[in-house]
């Protein structure tokens, strides 16, 4: 099993910039852990901090159960894929796959036979002699992985490597390194501001804002229980309706609120009286009216995306209102221009604090 | 060509071909073919020139081959010069690596400027400064006395006094080009170097030179050719010991009176210098274009 990555408390700031604040999470062993967040939300900077490129200002990092405090890059169980791969431009490719071996002072006969092995790993036998120029981005993703993974690190640490990528060939590599994972079980943490590609690949997620940890889950759970307002509006494509809590009932809370009473899960920290925001999802709303909570919307217009739609309408004071339907249903939809009733039910929907 | 006349018209264009035909014709091709039909020219009273015994021959540089002393101060020029080269590429390979990756924009700027301030003074008032600092009484002796590093007044006039001289002189001419190659060098190779575990030698031996190369073979090009062909540092630093090449062709020109000979020891200078400047980008692999730029 490989070694699992503790954060306690960290915080980093860089002048009079706080970077990070306060943030906690355990990563275990042998874990596809993804940080995903905005640009500007500190996960860079907690990947350079777990690399040792950076020294937190508060905080302790743990690989394995030990203490970081005090080594580099090159004297820890990790190795990095850089987000511009950082591959050596000079170097045939299979000279770059050793590169952490020559550093080791592995001798040259058994560098060439570890690297040829790893190109082989990634599906690029036969490219040792290669130079990094010649190859494709989405070859030289699978050398920058395989020079990362010679050195034979405990943990891999990934900064957006898919970024340069086209869609294509981006979900195409989402696809591998899942698998490289699982074959090599090596614990990845891996970086990026795309909720998709984070909801795809990993077995936890953990979002970040303004340098503050919002919520640690599965894909799953940010997907439906959302912790903060902030999960609920990142994390997938919703519906934000405002009110006023008037009642909380086992678990389900009644807001009132311009569109009428509406009800949802308890999210958070909410009493009778407060204000708080219901979020419900477009797969959420049915233009059947079958369920107890309504909203009248004017449909503005449909966007065909192949297996379904997404209904574009406005409610009655102009706020938007997305909801998804199956291709198959498409033939009953009100068309453009028409009013339509959509409905959720109670437990599809989940009220939070405002904030 | 066409590009050019079709962007500043035939009268504009003809000027500025005109300029540079003028510029290579008068400057660069005549001067040098000059040289070299004075080097291979006898040195004759005026009434003989002309005359039957004005004919080409290679004495002159045979001579420069058969007069030992002038042959080792030849050697001599050389290896100090590309000694020169080296200590100011060693002197400026750390300081360029700093200023591209680790200084801060302000602290760059900084040095930049306070390097870049004392060219603007005349070389030779620059030479003169180390004249006065490494006199036998002077700054530099007082110092070293006052520290107790040395008992005595050492006389740094001679090849000690050259080789600084004349680092200090082309500091700028190594930096600048390492510097460039260096900057342009991303930050993250560096950085996926450290984190695969390779020492600061390795990731400079490995990494920062190979990327480096073009930047410092140009940079010792050049100082290698400025060393070999300067006169002011040997002239006022050096000692009686320490003569340059350089002066003894200022001699065959101004006390000797001799231009034939003081030519041919010149074209042979210049020879050697494009020799060594080929050889070098050849072994560095780089373009003489690239050096231009």
């Amino acid at each position: 099993m490989s070694h699992s990555v503790e954060l306690q408390n960290i915080g980093m700031a860089f002048g009079q910039t706080r970077a990070v604040s306060n943030v906690s999470l355990v990563v275990r062993g042998g874990e596809f852990f993804s940080i995903l967040g905005p640009s500007g939300c500190g996960k860079t900077t907690i990947l350079r901090i777990i690399a040792g490129f950076l020294q937190p200002t508060e905080g302790k990092v743990l690989i394995g159960g030990r203490d970081m405090q005090g080594l580099g890059p090159d004297q820890r169980p990790t190795a990095m894929i850089f987000q511009s791969l950082a591959l050596f431009p000079l170097m045939p490719v299979w000279e770059n796959i050793a590169f952490g071996l020559e550093a080791r002072g592995v001798a040259k006969a058994e560098r060439r036979r570890k690297a040829d092995e790893l190109l082989k790993l990634v599906a690029l036998e036969g490219y040792g002699e290669r130079m990094p120029g010649e190859l494709s981005g989405g070859q030289r993703q699978r050398v920058a992985i395989a020079r990362a993974l010679a050195v034979e690190p405990q943990v891999l640490l990934l900064d957006e490597p898919l970024s340069a990528l086209d869609l294509k060939l981006r979900q195409h590599m989402r696809a591998e390194l899942r698998s490289l994972q699982r074959r090599t079980g090596v614990t990845f943490i891996y970086i990026t501001h795309d909720q998709s590609e984070a909801l795809a690949m990993s077995d936890r997620v953990a979002v970040m804002s303004n340098g503050v940890l919002q919520q640690v889950g599965s894909p799953r759970e940010l997907y439906d229980n959302p912790a903060t307002a902030f999960v609920a509006d990142f994390v997938g494509e919703t519906n934000v309706i405002a009110g006023n809590v008037t009642s909380i009932d086992d678990g389900i809370v009644t807001i009132q609120s311009a569109h009428g009473t509406l009800r949802g899960r308890l999210g958070g920290g909410l009493i009778e009286g407060n204000s708080g925001k219901l979020y419900v999802r477009p797969e959420a709303l049915k233009h059947d009216g079958s369920s107890g909570n309504r909203l009248e919307a004017t449909i503005e217009r449909i966007d065909f995306e192949g297996a379904f739609a997404l209904v574009h309408g406005s409610l009655d004071d102009g706020m938007p209102l997305i909801a998804s339907i199956t291709s198959t249903e498409l033939s009953n939809a009100p068309g453009v221009g028409a009013r339509a009733v959509f409905s959720f039910k109670d437990v599809n929907a989940v009220v939070l604090p405002d904030g | 060509m066409a590009e050019l006349f079709r962007r500043f018209g035939a009268g504009l264009s003809t000027i500025f071909l005109g300029l540079v035909a003028v510029w290579l014709a008068g400057l660069v091709l005549a001067p040098n073919i000059m040289m070299v039909d004075y080097a291979l020219r006898p040195n004759l009273p005026p009434a003989e020139i002309g005359g039957p015994r004005d004919v080409y021959s290679l004495d002159n540089i045979l001579y420069l081959a058969n007069e030992s002393v002038h042959r080792a101060i030849f050697f001599k020029t050389v290896w100090a010069s590309a000694l020169v080269a080296f200590v100011t590429l060693v002197v400026c390979y750390p300081l360029a690596y700093w200023l591209a990756q680790t200084a801060s924009a302000r602290q760059t700027g900084i040095v930049l400027l306070a390097l870049t301030i004392p060219f603007w003074i005349n070389e030779v008032l620059r030479t003169l400064a180390w004249y006065i600092l490494l006199a036998f009484r002077g700054p530099l002796n007082a110092l070293l006395l006052w520290l107790g590093v040395i008992d005595q007044p050492v006389r740094w006039y001679g090849d000690v006094g050259v080789l600084a001289g004349m680092t200090y002189a082309y500091i700028l001419f190594m930096l600048f080009p390492i510097y460039n190659a260096i900057e342009s060098l991303e930050k993250s190779q560096i950085e996926a170097a450290r984190d695969l575990g390779a020492s600061v030698w390795r990731t400079h031996l490995r990494v920062i030179i190979p990327h480096a190369k073009a930047g410092i073979a140009t940079g010792c090009v050049f100082t290698f050719m400025l060393a070999a062909g300067s006169y002011v540092a040997p002239a006022l630093l050096g000692a009686p010991g320490s003569r340059w090449f350089t002066e003894i062709i200022y001699n065959w020109f101004f006390e000797g009176g001799d231009w034939n000979r003081g030519a041919a020891y010149a074209m042979v200078l210049l020879v050697l210098c494009l020799t060594v400047v080929l050889i070098t980008l050849k072994i560095a692999r780089v373009n003489l274009t690239d050096v231009a730029k």
